[in-house]
């Protein structure tokens, strides 16, 4: 992928593009040839508008003023992306911010699509409304790779699906002819696991509880927007709590809540009894809480640091790390190799960069280190996004490890499989409020689709009776 | 796994070390071209270099300027430890120098207990000015680069203003020199004989000593460990629980602290006195050492070494009919390559690992394992 966009060079091997042998230098190469990349951690600049970050570095394609608006518009309605150019890209959601990079590659004239996990951000709707756009595109005679980590859709969307496992080609398939479970066989060489929990663990001894949570942010113009309203929520020892809901919802600013980043205007968190809502992030950490956080680059790791050194990252001041005031860099060295072992981190050693490490290694080596210091409460925040399908039944199951010892987990996942799956209890966030519950072992992804963009609320039941 | 690891450890040492001396070699050819350009021949200058710079007494020179140096080097490798631009490391010395002189010169305390007034003096000045610039960060986002260049010009008006006859100065040597009451003689710092070569200032081991302190506050201690990571993630700080503008004011304060010391190896060791032509300027040379010298310890010793060397040398290449001017061309470039090797290297480096990361998990892959991939 990141070949054929131009950003890495291969050692060998050819690139054919409309019958033409390419060499592919740089990303401007691939834009040249109408190669267009979707990337998976957003390439956007945040304190420009949308317009602005369409026009940056095509710059002489229409102007950067009312051409460039009216192309942006034009391009925007042509494939129903609703898209508004003046709204800075640090209000939108992810969802937004996904349509604003895919009309940044459609303004450059991309020819060639790559979606890189583009739906790990969409509830249901929104991925039928993105394969609707996709469809479009494609009778328009545009070429589009879909990369993803799911089977259906991938099924659903693609005229011809590639498998590529550790670096290789392991096959090709007919969406028509192809069972998932088939593809999924291909895809990690054994067995589907599938996110599902066993026998409740669930106590009734309240592990976290938060009352009446209130987060209001005053924007440029003076008007005061509501990122969480009256968050109440319990979670139990032993307790899988799972909130849905479209991304932007609140749910990013709930967590950095809990973990005391971000300080509420109302409201109490209560630990194991014990009120944290007044203590610093430090602390909140050293009284239990482990954090699997949701952008792992920019929360979760220093890229460019060994990764024993980012074993230490969050937990510096808990044994094996420190000692007083000093560190002991050896338990430290001593401890990753602990947790390159048994979390099965795929590395040649501690001293690369966690930066070399694939997704998925690297969100292992973070579970392992948020594991390691027994905490009471797990915060999850897409454990499993970008991660390939053999680590995320791993971390699946790390999950399950922690409830099954009596933890409370609190899962935000924009995958509803793994959602229903793994929860004991669900909840569903709109607009910083939670606004319905479910229980997981009846609901379909569906219904709570409906209940994320806000059409359904309360308490939702199986529609079974009225529908059959 | 172990070897490899090994291996790793070695190329990145030698990745290290690859990129000084690629930017020595280069500015070194460079201004051959440039002694070529002008006309004369560079061989017996580098040749005079050599010989010149490694006598004795300007040994004993160059480590009296690498002193003052390396203070420097540090003071602003601290803040970009932290992703801070401390220019302000020019006004914070000067101002400290300046009221630990006027101090120093009011004492009439035992020698050692006014050094120690004197270097707290010193210290506490430089913290005090650096931390205007920290506090201004922190609560009005002003940029760390604009509030201490403007820093530095008003501790330049300030100076100018107390270093009167009648306010804090007097008139030395028949009326010529404005300077602040010398010290008295009990309140030198001790010096190295070093026999016919001069003497070397005591300062030096202060010097060693904030290096070796330095070193380990930054990688030996939950402190630096959190300093280092502000300085490499903001976000994942804050996530792991670090209070970044605490860590903001923290480091300026101590940056300006090891700036405090910047003046003291002049003060104690050689003027005694504050006057009108002080040095100014050295922190700009301690930007440059410590980009040089990659921010770690060993490595600003050695630049500032290199840049005493070179200072030293090139004074006496215009005895040799060489222009003096050869030496800012020498250290611009020596400036520019090191800045664009480091990142030639780092890319490469990163790149060779990320490499070698994937032809080992490919070559674990292959390898028929009894491990199944997935549970």
């Amino acid at each position: 992928m990141k070949i054929l966009y131009g950003m890495q060079q291969p050692d060998e091997g050819t690139i054919t593009i409309d019958g033409e042998r390419a060499v592919l230098n740089n990303p401007g190469d691939a834009i040249a040839l109408g190669i267009g990349m979707v990337h998976q951690h957003f390439m956007l600049a945040d304190n420009l508008t949308v317009l602005e970050n369409v026009v940056l570095g095509a710059e002489k394609l229409h102007g950067i003023g009312g051409r460039a608006r009216a192309k942006i518009k034009e391009i925007s309605d042509a494939y129903g992306l609703n898209v508004r150019p003046d709204v800075l890209v640090e209000e939108l959601g992810v969802a937004d911010r996904q349509r604003v990079e895919i009309l940044k590659v459609l303004y450059r004239g991309a020819r060639t699509l790559i979606l890189d996990e583009p739906t790990a951000v969409l509830v249901p709707q929104e991925v039928d409304a993105l394969f609707d756009n996709l469809r479009e595109l494609k009778a328009e005679g545009l070429t589009v790779i879909f990369i993803s980590h799911k089977l259906g859709e991938v099924l659903s969307v693609a005229d011809e699906i590639t498998v590529i496992r550790r670096g290789t080609t392991v096959g090709t398939a007919e969406p028509a002819s192809t069972t998932p479970r088939q593809l999924a066989e291909m895809m990690v060489g054994s067995e589907l696991p599938t996110p599902e929990t066993e026998e409740s663990t669930v106590t009734d001894v309240p592990m976290l509880t938060i009352e009446g949570l209130h987060l209001g942010q005053t924007d440029l113009d003076g008007i005061e927007r509501v990122i969480l309203d009256k968050v109440s929520l319990t979670i139990h020892k032993g307790e899988v709590l799972g909130i849905a809901g479209v991304e932007g919802n609140g749910q990013s600013e709930l967590v950095e809540a809990i973990m005391g980043m971000r300080h509420p205007d109302a409201g109490t968190i209560t630990l194991d009894g014990a009120d944290i809502s007044q203590r610093a992030t430090r602390q909140r950490r050293e009284a239990g809480i482990g954090y699997i956080p949701e952008d792992r680059h920019r929360h979760g790791l220093l890229l460019e640091a060994p990764l024993w050194e980012n074993r230490i990252l969050g937990h510096v001041t808990e044994k094996p790390n420190s000692r007083g005031f000093l560190l002991d860099n050896k338990a430290a060295r001593a401890d990753t190799e602990r947790i390159v072992a048994s979390y099965d981190v795929r590395t040649p050693g501690i001293d690369v960069t966690a930066a070399s490490l694939s997704g998925g290694n690297q969100q292992k080596l973070i579970v392992g280190r948020e594991m390691s210091h027994a905490p009471k409460l797990l915060i999850a925040a897409h454990p499993t996004r970008g991660v390939d399908v053999g680590a995320q039944a791993a971390i699946w199951d790390h999950i399950r490890e922690a409830r099954r010892e009596g933890l409370a987990v609190l899962l935000i996942s924009a995958d509803l499989d793994e959602l229903i799956g793994l929860s004991d209890t669900l909840r569903v966030m709109y607009r910083g409020r939670l606004v319905a519950d479910a229980d997981p072992a009846t609901i379909t992804p569906e219904e709570l689709g409906s209940a994320m963009t806000g059409a359904a609320t309360g308490h939702l039941e199986h529609a079974e009776d009225d529908a059959r | 796994m172990k070897k490899l690891t090994s291996r790793i450890d070695k190329e990145r040492l030698l990745l290290g070390i690859a990129a000084p001396l690629l930017a020595i070699v280069a500015a070194l050819v460079i201004t051959a071209l440039v002694i070529l350009a002008t006309g004369k021949n560079p061989g017996p200058a580098f040749s005079d270099m050599m010989t010149y710079g490694f006598a004795s007494d300007s040994q004993v020179y160059i480590l009296n300027k690498a002193t003052t140096y390396y203070l420097a080097g540090v003071s602003v490798a601290i803040g970009f430890r932290m992703n801070l631009f401390n220019i302000g490391v020019d006004g914070q010395y000067r101002l400290a120098a300046f009221f630990a002189a006027v101090l120093g010169g009011a004492l009439t305390l035992p020698g050692w207990l006014s050094m120690l007034l004197i270097l707290i003096c010193a210290m506490a000045t430089g913290a005090v000015w650096a931390a205007i610039a920290g506090v201004l960060k922190v609560t009005r986002g002003v940029s760390e680069v604009i509030s201490t260049i403007m820093l530095n010009s008003i501790a330049t008006a300030i100076i100018g203003y107390l270093l009167q006859p009648g306010k804090l100065a007097h008139l030395y040597q028949g009326g010529t020199v404005v300077a602040t009451k010398p010290l008295p003689s009990a309140s030198h710092f001790f010096l190295i004989n070093a026999g016919p070569a001069g003497e070397l200032d005591g300062f030096i081991v202060i010097a060693a000593i904030v290096g070796i302190a330095y070193w380990f506050v930054l990688g030996r201690t939950r402190f630096g460990y959190d300093l280092r990571t502000v300085g490499q993630s903001e976000s994942a700080a804050t996530a792991s629980g670090v209070s970044v503008k605490k860590m903001v004011v923290t480091s300026m304060i101590i940056s300006g602290a090891a700036a405090g010391l910047i003046g003291m190896p002049t003060l104690l060791n050689e003027s005694y006195q504050f006057s009108s032509d002080f040095p100014t300027g050295i922190a700009f040379t301690g930007i440059a050492i410590a980009l040089l010298g990659r921010n770690n310890p060993i490595g600003i010793a050695l630049g500032a070494l290199l840049w005493g060397f070179l200072e030293r040398t090139t004074n006496h290449l215009e005895f040799q009919g060489y222009d003096k001017e050869i030496l800012g061309v020498i250290q611009g470039v020596i400036v520019l390559c090191v800045v664009i090797a480091y990142e030639v290297v780092r890319r490469y480096g990163l790149k060779r690992q990320q490499q070698k990361v994937g032809a080992e998990l490919a070559a674990q892959a292959a390898a028929p394992t009894k491990k199944l991939e997935v549970a």
